[in-house]
């Protein structure tokens, strides 16, 4: 497959592989944390820490969209998707969330609730115009890549004075995220959680650009390398990591050159500035309220917005008190540090978010490398 | 004063004509359907006798027997459609016993309103598969659902076949040092039916891999009796299928994934749909672990055969108290190819 297997070659992975274990010093540990989902999933499908030395380990941050999500919101769209009349629009992975209760929205679609898994928020839009009888929610979820998508279906919305449509707005920004986890005890304050780079997100830099990490780096004098999803783009970034630290350079570095500039999509960013404004705070699983790291609606598009429309109560629901998702969000745990991981909570029944997505740590582990624990 | 044809029938309109309840009543609508359409695509001395069950011999040694229930949607797509995939998926599980298939039964679920048009072409689908597996469809039934309780039309088909003398393949037979070998490019049906529903405007050249496999089988027998485990990756894919069999075998797999055979096409398709082609469905390929000394005189069997043309080794069975399935990957690393969880969904990031 052109442009795809040139960055998954076994070749070159060995050849990168030979200069990152020469590269690193053997008298010290590199702890990196890749921030995005997209990562985890990359570096546990293609067996990337098998190719990394010893002292390099990858400690899994809390870049899943389904993961971060409280259980509240999950709930929350579960009371939506009950109301009368409504079809809830949603992305796959987010019918198998559970919520209070072992509930998730696959179980209220058993029970009789409208919901419906799409590919992309342009369908939701497509259902609602195709049901004019009914009230079309989409559920909006995840990071910077796909809110622009979710502001595009709101500008067409009010354009085609489409009256049954809204959007269950839930998209939360990454920086915010990456300051919350640096500024958190431990690793400021405890150093029980060592951290000495970040690799960057790939598909959100895209949009918002390598620019916004610029403070991270010079601030709290950690490394950034933003790298693309494939096997090949994270060896590479881990390389420029460890030279970075090697030579006490705490710099924004773009290893996904083919796909991110400084400034990022500019028309992007013009379409989500027009729909969205920040919220004062919102609600992450693990990292809790994180000050302004979710977008709203603005009020020029609240007919469209499903959280005013609809009144939609706000649900507070704790964690289940054995699952640690959060403190695995927060890299502060290792999915095998949980003692429901793989006996009670697997991909089949699973506890916590984590153990849900693809992109999800717990979900991760279990499904491509959980043999290693055996061998432990 | 006018002349009524003596026993005069309009013959059924497959043109425009649609189902109806009275096609499942047992009247002579329904005796009309059959006579028209199943007997004339199906006929054979069995279905001849026009009795409720077809009586036949059977040569001496281990019977087998397998069922399948086909709800593809859609009905037809890119290289078949429901007919012939219903022929080639119960051939196909008779066969992976290492069993010379003989008969067929078919069973119809139809809804109300479904074209007649679409069921004759179904039903010819049918006849054509089994005539050229040689299998011949010897009893069938007929029902009617109203519209809205079925999918246009549902198809159970049942098989029996005779394993000859002197073989013994079973899942749970793999042991510690066999080789597992594949018979050609995976995951061609799955995507075939992901590309064609309506949700994915998607335009691909690629065709279901429907075939019926015992005549393959039937030279791999031959060629090497001691077989201990065949078995075809359809629904959940290779993937599914090394985890049944090292399940059933209490022991693990390692597989390379630079050994898989899969389609540029596929592999594209996969990737933009953010699927693993080790889980999409196969209906016309086969999974064969034999000793290994015996591996090389496999292989070159299955290449042999048109249907085996592209067959590979891709890995072995080994000692693992966990029943793990390992890959290699490609990219030098290594992980677990492990049983699939709900359904297979798009990356959303």
């Amino acid at each position: 497959m052109k442009y795809i297997d040139e960055f998954r070659d076994g070749t070159l992975a060995r050849k990168l592989a030979a200069d990152i274990a020469r590269e690193a010093d053997p008298a010290r540990r590199y702890s990196f944390m890749e921030f995005c989902g997209g990562h985890t999933h990359a570096i546990s499908r293609y067996g990337v820490e098998d190719l990394l030395p010893q002292n390099v380990r990858m400690i899994h941050g809390p870049g899943c969209p389904v993961c971060v999500l409280p259980v509240g919101r999950i709930q929350a769209a579960i009371w939506l998707a009950r109301q009368p009349g409504v079809v809830l629009c949603t992305y796959g992975d987010m019918l198998r969330v559970p919520a209070e209760k072992g509930l998730s929205l696959l179980k209220a679609k058993a029970e009789g609730a409208d919901v419906r898994m799409v590919y992309s928020s342009a369908d939701a839009l497509k259902i609602a115009q195709s049901h004019p009888d009914k009230e079309v929610v989409f559920f909006a979820i995840g990071f910077e890549t796909t809110t622009p998508p979710t502001a595009v279906v709101l500008q067409q919305a009010k354009i085609l004075g489409l009256e049954n449509f809204s959007v269950f707005c839930n998209h939360v920004l990454t920086p915010a995220a990456i300051q919350n986890i640096l500024e958190s005890p431990e690793v400021r304050k405890l150093g029980t959680l060592p951290l000495d780079g970040f690799i960057g997100p790939a598909h959100v830099s895209t949009i918002i650009g390598s620019r916004p990490y610029e403070y991270f780096a010079e601030e709290y004098q950690k490394p950034v390398v933003i790298a693309g999803f494939e096997p090949l783009d994270v060896m590479q970034a881990i390389r420029m990591l460890v030279r970075q630290v090697n030579q006490g350079r705490a710099e924004v570095e773009n290893e996904f050159t083919r796909a991110v500039s400084r400034d990022g999509n500019l028309k992007a960013q013009a379409l989500v500035a027009d729909v969205f404004e920040l919220r004062k705070t919102f609600e992450w699983r693990g990292l809790g309220d994180v000050p302004y790291s979710g977008l709203r609606i603005k009020d020029s598009y609240a007919p469209w917005d499903a959280e005013r429309k609809f009144t939609v109560p706000g649900f507070s629901i704790p964690d289940h008190k054995a699952c640690e998702c959060g403190a695995i969000l927060r890299g502060v745990k290792h999915p095998r540090d949980c003692a429901v991981f793989g006996t009670v909570c697997t991909p089949e029944n699973p506890i916590g978010s984590c153990m849900v997505s693809s992109e999800g740590a717990c979900a991760a582990h279990y499904t491509y490398g959980r043999y290693r624990d055996t061998n432990r | 004063m006018s002349e009524i044809r003596k026993n005069y029938i309009r013959p059924v309109d497959f043109k425009h004509g649609r189902v109806d309840m009275t096609h499942g009543s047992g009247g002579r609508a329904m005796a009309q359907l059959i006579d028209e359409l199943f007997m004339s695509a199906f006929d054979n001395e069995f279905l001849r006798q026009q009795n409720d069950q077809a009586c036949f011999r059977v040569p001496t040694g281990r019977m087998v027997m397998a069922t399948d229930s086909h709800v593809v949607s859609p009905l037809f797509f890119p290289g078949g459609d429901i007919g012939c995939l219903s022929v080639h998926g119960t051939v196909n599980d008779v066969a992976m016993s290492g069993a010379q298939p003989l008969y067929l039964s078919a069973g119809f679920i139809l809804e109300e309103g479904f074209p007649l048009a679409d069921l004759k072409r179904i039903v010819e689908s049918m006849a054509r598969a089994a005539m050229e597996a040689g299998v011949p469809i010897v009893t069938g039934d007929t029902k009617v659902v109203e519209q809205g309780k079925g999918d246009g039309v549902f198809i159970n088909t049942t098989g029996v076949g005779v394993v000859p003398e002197g073989v013994d393949i079973s899942g749970n037979r793999a042991r510690p040092g066999d080789v597992i070998l594949v018979s050609g490019h995976l995951g061609d049906h799955g995507v075939a039916i992901m590309a064609q529903r309506e949700d994915l405007a998607f335009d691909l050249p690629i065709r279901s891999d429907t075939a019926a496999l015992h005549g393959l089988v039937a030279a791999m027998v031959e060629a090497v009796p001691g077989i201990h485990c065949l078995r075809d990756p359809t629904r959940g894919g290779l993937a599914t299928t090394l985890n049944e069999l090292a399940q059933q075998s209490r022991a693990g797999m390692v597989i390379r994934e630079g050994a898989i055979p899969v389609r540029e096409e596929v592999k594209a398709a996969c990737e933009f749909l953010g699927l693993d082609p080790l889980y999409v469905a196969n209906e016309g390929k086969l999974v064969a672990i034999c000793p290994a000394e015996e591996a090389d005189r496999l292989l070159a069997t299955m290449r042999a055969h048109p249907l085996g043309r592209d067959a590979a080794v891709i890995g072995e069975v080994t000692e693992d108290a966990h029943h793990f399935v390992q890959m290699e990957t490609a990219f030098g690393g290594k992980r677990i190819v492990d049983w699939l969880t709900g359904e297979q969904l798009p990356r959303i990031c």
